[in-house]
């Protein structure tokens, strides 16, 4: 039975198909995993383990019909608890939500109830996605699979663990600045975050609106572009939608680089741990052995992202946390007077960083500041954008480390990590997102028994560039696959 | 010496837009309802919910700028107004503050013959908020409130006018021709009552023959035109006494009381929220295409003012009258479609300024509510016309008309009011009252004409007012003449 775990979700599907496999083993072994690991990994803040032995029930008597073959039918997986899902509780890790039910699914959760995937539960995360290590979660931090004293990283620390802990199959999430791929680097798994728009951002409850994009976590790259395929497409509830014309995306798994033109932009290995830079070199080399011409080139605003990043988060996310005032719907601390209930009610319900990010967000916006801050910070968004997308004129991607270090220690109970709080460790990976464009985080290799995770930009829709050198290195090299994470390996 | 002031008047009047769904998201905007039953989570700001913009409220509104003579910017966007307060589901409304859809307009008003230009600033689109019923008074001083989401995201057009109004009387009739030319556009009821349109007045006052602005004050509650124009008298005397005893006006929210007829402080400019503002990310921008906003201005509607000079050049009225029948557009179809029935504008024009008008007003309805209709008052006239019933008697008809909406001819029959025009008929009470008048007969013949009046009257009498006065009038005449 435990071979099983770990297997991806073509591979598994395979087995369904020969019938070697039925959903229900598949569900069961995966909730037996959850139920053997997640005591210490704590990537779940809820399991829907009695709906989803009932799905694959059902699963199964359509199979023997004939029905339900579609690519991830029966296939386990969870979703970031930032995801709405209707009529299961949906806390994106808040006091504020605890007990909040919504009437309504995200978009990206309908597209895989359709798809027939089988949801196990929602994943924990930093408190309304405003952080790098889970640490900010009103209810527990997540420990990584890899070294249970290391952070998951995060915001979505959770998704990518039950992933890489071989809790679920693959996992979907939010990345805001690198919420999707900080983690999977820390994780040693897969972390896509799709072109801005390419995913219907319906459902998703938003920390920064503008950079809010749902990605996914898998195994391997051909799960990527198959989650990919399942949930991507024009939604007429999310005004910033687009409907792409290139989303067959497993046709780019394609084993070939040769002529290929890889941009190395030199700012994102300035600062960047010993080890980190040795694995990024190996990729290179690789690459350039495997045909692709990789070239180093110069994006001097690089270092101007994680500020300008910084501010226009905590701007969208101080008016987007507003409506949580106790009024409607959510946690409600009752009081004398409107105000005072504003008050106890927002005092209480949110943790120390969401705090801290409204503040900095309402300074940054308020009438004095905005020409100082926040309209400055619009300014440098936009020569990022012009600076990478010139950059992906010339090649057809760019790749970066993810992050410049491995994952950080967990601080412990009631702790963050660094002193300042809030989204350090997405120095890397927030210039894509400011920009709209595609990036994904993959293992490569480890340093202290924690994962090494390489980054690849690509042009906006260009996530078929993206999913074919991916594959193309999965195929050529054994750093990309990790071994399975196991309490206590090192 | 005492110094003569001036008043300087801007109007910030909010619209709301008869579209049938809301701004963002597909619930009716249905006035009434039951509480909260016109929602859902967009409009209650549900989490993870977003904006969908209605593209019928982008239309209205470039109607209802260019009908006001506007330049449409071919770029605009929404921005958010963030502030707390329960009736607004987000803590922010989606507003345009950067980029409005339309800038840069003017309505002419006419007052006491003279008209003149009230520069438009600027009208951009937003969304509206709920409601909330208080327990008490206030919402500080309640138990509780309720909250009551039907109208939030409603779309509404904010028309900023430029502080080129003088006085109370040029500000209300500025409101006035704005809320004819919207209702000739049909963007919107236009109805103060209800709410669709709603007024706040910026106001300050400087020396007379001074350039530069004085501090102003904003006035809010004003409730119809009337309480606007009262509003403004009122806070013109208030300022002018505080700078008379030399004072300095306070820039600050005034409220104004009905009842009490006096403004009162509700915040001061320290008090004001930052309501910092920023792109809603979450929409788009507006790019509109030219060929579009030609299509739109194309399928414009006459308007007031040409629709005004028509009825004095092709119909012969009388500027005033033209004006009062123009000023709704409801007014202004009735007037025309009745024309086209009976085909003597003028007679409908006196018509509609008298026992029309005076029953709508009494009575406090619109064109629309009321039992009257074009056919049914043509028809009257028609009645008249035709001697079959007197001036007075059509007066008497109308009046049961507009309450019963019953046929003139109906009416007519029912009252047994048939005026009897029959010559022979009338031929003997002639004789009858010429016979008991001798006095009265011997005066007409020795030239006083006067006394035919006392006898048509007692013909009328006699026959208890249903004779043709004209026949009476004719019948008397050859008597006296044989
Ligand atoms: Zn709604």
């Amino acid at each position: 039975m435990s071979s099983l775990l770990g297997l991806t979700a073509h591979q598994l599907q395979g087995l369904l198909e020969k019938k070697e496999l039925s959903c229900a083993e598949l569900v069961k072994a995966h909730l037996a995993k959850i139920e053997e690991s997640d005591g210490e990994i704590k990537a779940f803040t809820r399991v829907t383990r009695e709906a989803a032995l009932e799905q694959a029930q059902a699963m199964d008597a359509q199979r023997s019909r004939g029905e339900g073959l579609a690519p991830l039918a029966g296939i386990p997986m969870a979703l970031s608890d930032n995801l709405c899902t209707k009529g299961i509780v949906t806390t994106c890790s808040s006091r504020m939500l605890e007990n909040f039910r919504p009437p309504y699914n995200a978009t990206v959760v309908e597209k895989l109830q359709e798809a027939a995937a089988v949801l196990l539960g929602k994943c924990n995360l930093d408190e309304f996605g405003l952080g790098d290590s889970t640490e900010s979660s009103a209810f527990f931090p997540t420990r990584n699979p890899h070294d249970l004293q290391a952070s998951a990283g995060g915001a979505c620390g959770g998704a990518a663990a039950a992933v890489a802990a071989q809790e679920v199959v693959f996992a979907l999430g939010s990345d805001a600045g690198g919420s999707v791929r900080q983690p999977a680097a820390f994780c040693g798994v897969i972390g896509l975050k799709p072109t801005y728009g390419l995913v219907s951002g319906y459902g998703l409850i938003a920390a920064g609106s503008s950079l809010d994009q749902v990605g996914c976590f898998t195994r391997d790259f051909t799960d990527g572009a198959l989650v990919l395929e399942s949930i991507c497409g024009a939604d007429v509830q999310d005004s910033n939608s687009v409907s792409s014309p290139h989303t067959d995306f497993t046709k780019h798994l394609v084993n070939d680089v040769k002529g290929l033109k890889i941009g190395l932009p030199k700012e994102y290995i300035e600062g960047v741990a010993p080890k980190v830079k040795t694995a990024y070199e190996q990729a290179v080399a690789k690459l350039e052995e495997l045909g692709a011409v990789c070239e180093e080139l110069s994006l001097p605003h690089t270092k101007y992202a994680l500020p300008c990043y910084e501010i226009v988060l905590a701007a969208e996310a101080s008016s987007n946390l507003a409506r949580y005032d106790g009024v409607r719907y959510g946690l409600r601390v009752e009081a004398e007077d409107v105000e005072s209930m504003y008050n106890k009610t927002r005092g209480q319900g949110f943790g120390e960083e969401a705090k801290k990010q409204i503040l900095f967000g309402t300074y940054v916006l308020s009438a004095q500041q905005y020409q100082d801050y926040y309209l400055k910070a619009l300014k440098v968004r936009t020569l990022i954008k012009q600076e990478l997308e010139q950059a992906l004129e010339k090649y057809d991607c760019l790749l970066t480390p993810t992050t410049p270090t491995v994952a950080f220690n967990l601080a412990g109970k009631g702790k963050n990590h660094h002193g300042r709080g809030g989204v350090q460790t997405h120095g890397l990976t927030c210039p894509a997102s400011l920009a709209g464009l595609p990036a994904v985080s993959f293992p490569f290799g480890k340093a202290q028994g924690r994962p090494i995770g390489l980054q690849l930009i690509g042009r906006a829709f260009g996530e078929g560039m993206l999913l074919r050198v991916g594959y193309t290195l999965e195929q050529n090299t054994d750093l990309t696959q990790l071994s399975p994470a196991v309490k206590g390996e090192r | 010496m005492a110094t003569a002031y001036e008043a300087v008047i801007g109007l910030e009047v909010h619209v709301e837009l008869k579209t049938n769904t809301k701004i963002f998201c597909s619930c009716t905007t249905e006035f009434g309802g039951d509480p909260n039953t016109h929602v859902c989570p967009g409009c209650l700001g549900f989490p993870g919910t977003l904006p969908v913009m209605n593209k019928k409220a982008v239309e209205y509104a470039v109607r209802a700028g260019l009908a006001l003579n506007c330049a449409i910017n071919p770029y605009s966007r929404f921005d958010r107004k963030n502030y707390f307060y329960p009736d607004l589901p987000t803590a922010y409304q989606i507003s345009q503050y950067f980029h409005p859809i339309c800038k840069e307009g003017y309505v002419e008003i006419e007052l006491g013959g003279k008209k003149k230009k009230i520069r438009i600033n600027r009208i951009h689109l937003e969304e509206d908020a709920g409601k909330l019923l208080h327990s008490g008074s206030s919402i500080t001083s309640s138990q509780y409130s309720m909250a009551d989401y039907n109208r939030a995201s409603v779309p509404l057009i904010e028309i900023v006018s430029e502080p080129d109004m003088r006085s109370p009387e040029e500000a209300r009739a500025y409101l006035e021709k704005l809320r004819a030319i919207l209702e000739y556009t049909g963007v919107s009821d236009v109805k103060m009552e209800q709410g669709s349109l709603r007024c706040d007045a910026n106001i300050s006052l400087r020396p007379v023959g001074s350039t530069e602005f004085g501090t102003k004050t904003e006035i809010k509650n004003m409730n119809s035109f009337r309480s606007l124009q009262r509003a403004l008298e009122y806070e013109i005397d208030r300022q002018q006494d505080v700078l008379e005893e030399g004072g300095t006006i306070i820039q600050e929210t005034r409220g104004w009381d009905e009842e009490k007829g006096i403004t009162s402080s509700m915040r001061s400019k320290e008090e004001a929220t930052d309501y910092r503002y920023f792109p809603d990310p979450n929409l788009p921008p507006i790019v509109l295409d030219p060929a579009w906003i030609k299509t739109i201005k194309a399928s414009l509607p006459e308007l007031p003012d040409a629709r005004k000079e028509r009825l004095v050049k092709e119909c012969g009225l009388s500027e005033y009258d033209a004006g009062i029948i123009t000023s709704s557009r409801s007014l202004a179809e009735f007037f025309d479609r009745t024309v086209v029935l009976f085909n003597e504008p003028k007679t409908v024009a006196n018509w509609m300024m008298g026992e029309y008008l005076r029953l709508l007003n009494a009575e406090g309805l619109e064109v629309s509510e009321s039992k009257v209709t074009p056919e049914k008052l043509a028809a009257l006239l028609k009645l008249q016309a035709d001697g079959k019933i007197s001036g007075k008697m059509a007066k008497v008809v109308f009046e049961e008309l507009f309450n019963t909406g019953k046929e003139p001819e109906t009416i007519v029959k029912e009252k047994g009011m048939v005026q009897i025009s029959d010559t022979g008929a009338l031929e003997e009470i002639v004789m009858k009252v010429l016979a008991a008048n001798p006095q009265s007969v011997a005066d007409y013949q020795a030239g006083k004409e006067k006394a035919i009046g006392f006898l048509v009257g007692q013909v009328m009498k006699e026959t208890k007012g249903q004779a043709n006065p004209g026949i009476v009038n004719q019948l008397l005449k050859k008597k006296l003449s044989e």
